[in-house]
């Protein structure tokens, strides 16, 4: 994949299998990459989440040994699980936590690829794939809660299969599909199982994929600059073997204190009755890492055009390497560019906390509703989830396209090694010329 | 340290994120109770879980299941009658005392007749009540709640039971109680419609429960003084440990990740250092 391959086969053996399967080769290859030698912090996280990847399905493979896949029986199962299975409650908090974990990984992830403009030319197809599995995620961490079939668990799939039903033509018809039958009821729950199970080998897969779209352009950098020599680049192994290393295991020390310590302090009490199609839940919340769609969906009040903006959020995602007109690829020379992903952070974690709350919940607690416009009063959650969705779309559509054309990036430098001997905020703009060593 | 670390995942809008606010129900905050198995080095005090199993067993037990657990529970690691001496729980002569006071619904497999036979060690707790409806027609149409996992399906769910169990209130005047039900302000609910009293309606619901805990309502085998407040926290105990079983040795085993996981990472971060000492970056 790497072009050219430094591997001389030694012994016979070595060489047989060479010119035969060349695996080897193929090992050696990947750990002898080239990588920028200026990738920081931020670049571990794909890493980490190579490693929360294989943590869910080895322990999603050990719970579905004990989990039995009926509406029924699959309360107890679970708690089966976390009394009697020999750290079975081990397993299962590591799986719970560490599907919350990975959203954590993932959206840093997301954002740094959108800080550094990882997402653009030659790295469209790389972002895509990226976001396929993103999307699969979401797919399958929402049928994974449906699993242990609480009151969440239900509600969830109840609201979410409902929602999809309001699409126009297919939309009902997927619906009765997704439920088998006119409700949710044991055969959606035997459906998600299976489907469960399937969907992060095909993550895996994908996975695949998209470590071969970065292995041809390579890696991007901090500095947003392409390699230009050897001089830029350390291989894959030991440099950023060891490095992401240490990220993953600060990362698991964070994953620990929650699955020892906290173990349900992202879940929901209502998860641990079990799920009765009369009683609806006085709230129904998705969990952390989908509320920010949850609160766009109920910003709109036509359940259609909610829906449609719900996938909207996501989807404009996919097409964001077109609609960014900037040349500049790292934000490290877009100062006016920073501010805004700030503001659009920002915006993500108001969302999200709009997603928690009730519509008519006040923002600004103690000053009650305030003017009603059109059908809520300003100070509530949902206006401010309209302002947010609004925001929201105006940081990945307009300012996008628009703000290239406004703002002044900084002087960019020539390459890679020039930064890296001298800081770029401890040298004055412009001076990208400074002497060249030799890393 | 850990409280610290949660906190600043919390500001991270992580963990309280999914917290959500209550509309038209009113709920009084639950009363501020200290537990010793709260926090990362949280134990259960044994003797208090003895205490709480009896009074589940003679109060509690005539109208709440607990199908989640069974007999020989009791006797396991970190149970109320844990005896280093039987490893093997269903050796546990407390285990076995208890377990002859009950009867098991069986079919006879020479006749196919059906039988009551003695319960095992190894038979999860007997309800009360036959089915659902049984137990609703025995409690003027509600449900008494399974308590096997009570504490988890609450929020803050060890203060709020104990709340509940210790909160009972004269209904204030104004306030219209309806039959078989009772006042009480740590009970989600909304009373607007019962309210004919002046200003807001009071906080809280209405429980189907009757008041449960009195004062002698039991008589602990330790001499401790039979109080509502000490029966609802020793209920509350066993209850809470009843809910998750293997909450002890959790963080037990939590401790020891964490210290090996600091190590590691350490040790991971010096080869780090070494290995890039020579690449300017
Ligand atoms: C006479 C029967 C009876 C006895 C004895 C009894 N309960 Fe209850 N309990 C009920 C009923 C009925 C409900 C349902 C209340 C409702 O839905 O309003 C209930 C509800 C509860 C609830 C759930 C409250 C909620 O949030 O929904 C808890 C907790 C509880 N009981 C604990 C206990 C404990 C602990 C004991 C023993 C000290 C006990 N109960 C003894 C009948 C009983
Ligand atoms: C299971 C989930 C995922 C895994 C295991 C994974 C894995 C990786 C790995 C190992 C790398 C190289 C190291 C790095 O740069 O961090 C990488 C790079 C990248 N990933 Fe992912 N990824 C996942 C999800 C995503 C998602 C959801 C996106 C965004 C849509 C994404 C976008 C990118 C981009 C743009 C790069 C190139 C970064 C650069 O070189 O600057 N990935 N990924």
């Amino acid at each position: 994949m790497s072009g050219h391959s430094t591997y001389e086969p030694k012994t016979g053996i070595e060489r047989w299998l060479d010119t035969r399967l060349p695996i080897i080769r193929f090992g050696v290859d990947l750990g002898d990459f080239p990588t920028p030698k200026n990738l920081n912090y931020w670049w571990t996280f794909g890493a980490i989440l190579g490693v929360c990847l294989v943590t869910q399905i080895v322990t999603g493979i050990i719970l579905a040994m004990h989990y039995v896949p009926n509406a029924t029986l699959a309360f107890d199962s679970v708690e089966h699980i976390m009394r009697d299975v020999n750290y079975g409650w081990l397993i299962r908090y590591i799986h719970a936590n560490g599907a919350a974990m990975m959203f954590l990984a993932v959206y840093i992830h997301m954002f740094r690829g959108l800080y550094y403009g990882s997402y653009k030319a030659p790295r469209e197809v790389l972002w895509l794939l990226g976001m396929v599995i993103y999307l699969l995620m979401v797919i399958t961490a929402f049928m994974g809660y449906v699993l242990p079939w609480g009151q969440m668990s239900f509600w969830a799939a109840t609201v979410i299969t409902n929602i999809l039903g309001s699409l126009p033509v297919v939309g009902p018809p997927i619906t009765t599909w997704l439920w088998g039958g006119f409700a949710v009821d044991d055969p959606t729950l035997n459906r998600f199982f299976s489907l469960h199970y399937l969907l992060p080998f095909v993550i895996a897969g994908v996975v695949v994929l998209h470590i071969w779209a970065l292995h041809v352009p390579g890696n991007n950098n901090p500095t947003g600059v392409n390699v230009k020599s050897e001089a830029d680049t350390v291989p894959f192994h030991p440099y950023y073997t060891i490095k992401d290393a240490f990220g993953a295991g600060v990362f698991l020390i964070l994953f620990a204190a929650f699955v020892f310590y906290n173990p349900d302090g992202m879940g929901h009490a209502d998860n641990y009755v079990p799920a009765n199609p009369l009683v609806t839940p006085a709230h129904i919340v998705p969990e952390w890492y989908l509320l920010p769609y949850y609160a766009m969906l109920r910003a709109v009040p036509n359940k259609l055009l909610g829906v449609l903006t719900m996938f909207g959020a996501i989807g404009v995602l996919f097409v964001l390497p077109w609609l960014d007109r900037s040349k500049v690829r790292s934000m490290r020379y877009r100062p006016t560019a920073r501010i805004f992903l700030a503001l659009f952070l920002l915006t993500c974690l108001v969302l999200g906390w709009c997603g928690a709350h009730e519509p008519d919940a006040a923002v600004i607690p103690g000053v009650g509703p305030g003017f009603v416009l059109v059908d809520y009063g300003i100070n509530t959650d949902v206006w401010l989830s309209r302002l947010g969705t609004l925001l929201y779309f105006a940081y990945l559509i307009p300012v996008q396209l628009f703000l290239p054309l406004f703002e002044t990036p900084l002087p960019v430098p020539e390459s890679i090694s020039t930064p890296v001997l001298s800081h770029p905020a401890s040298v004055p703009a412009g001076a990208t010329s400074a002497p060249e060593k030799k890393g | 340290m850990l409280r610290k670390a949660f906190a600043i995942a919390a500001a991270l809008g992580l963990a309280a994120a999914a917290q959500a606010s209550l509309a038209a129900t009113t709920q009084a905050t639950p009363k501020d109770v200290h537990w010793s198995f709260e926090g990362p080095f949280g134990r259960f005090d044994q003797e208090q879980l003895q205490r709480g199993y009896k009074v589940y067993h003679d109060v509690c037990s005539s109208c709440h299941a607990m199908h989640l657990m069974s007999y020989r529970n009791l006797g396991q690691v970190g149970g109320p009658f844990y005896d280093p001496k039987y490893p093997n729980p269903n050796d546990n002569p407390y285990v076995k005392a208890i377990v002859q006071d009950y009867k098991v619904a069986d079919i006879d497999s020479d006749t196919g007749d059906v039988i009551h036979r003695p319960a095992t060690t190894a038979d999860a707790f007997v309800s009360p009540f036959a089915n659902d409806a049984a137990a609703r027609a025995s409690n003027g149409g509600s449900l008494p709640p399974d308590l096997s996992l009570i504490i988890k399906a609450r929020e803050d769910g060890a203060r709020y039971v104990y709340s509940i169990l210790t909160g009972y209130q004269p209904a204030p005047a104004g306030l219209t109680v309806p039959a078989n039900r009772y006042y009480d302000p740590y009970m989600p609910g909304d009373m607007t419609s019962f309210w004919h009293g002046a200003g807001p309606a009071p906080t809280g619901g209405f429980i189907a429960m009757p008041l449960q805990l009195t004062p002698n309502r039991v008589t602990f085998d330790d001499h401790v003084m039979a109080t509502p407040d000490q029966e609802a926290k020793d209920v509350v105990a066993f209850l809470a440990w009843a809910s998750e079983p293997h909450q002890s040795e959790r963080k037990q085993l939590g401790f020891a990740v964490m210290i090996y996981l600091v190590i590691f990472t350490g040790l991971l971060y010096a080869s780090y250092r070494r290995i890039w000492r020579k690449v300017a970056h």
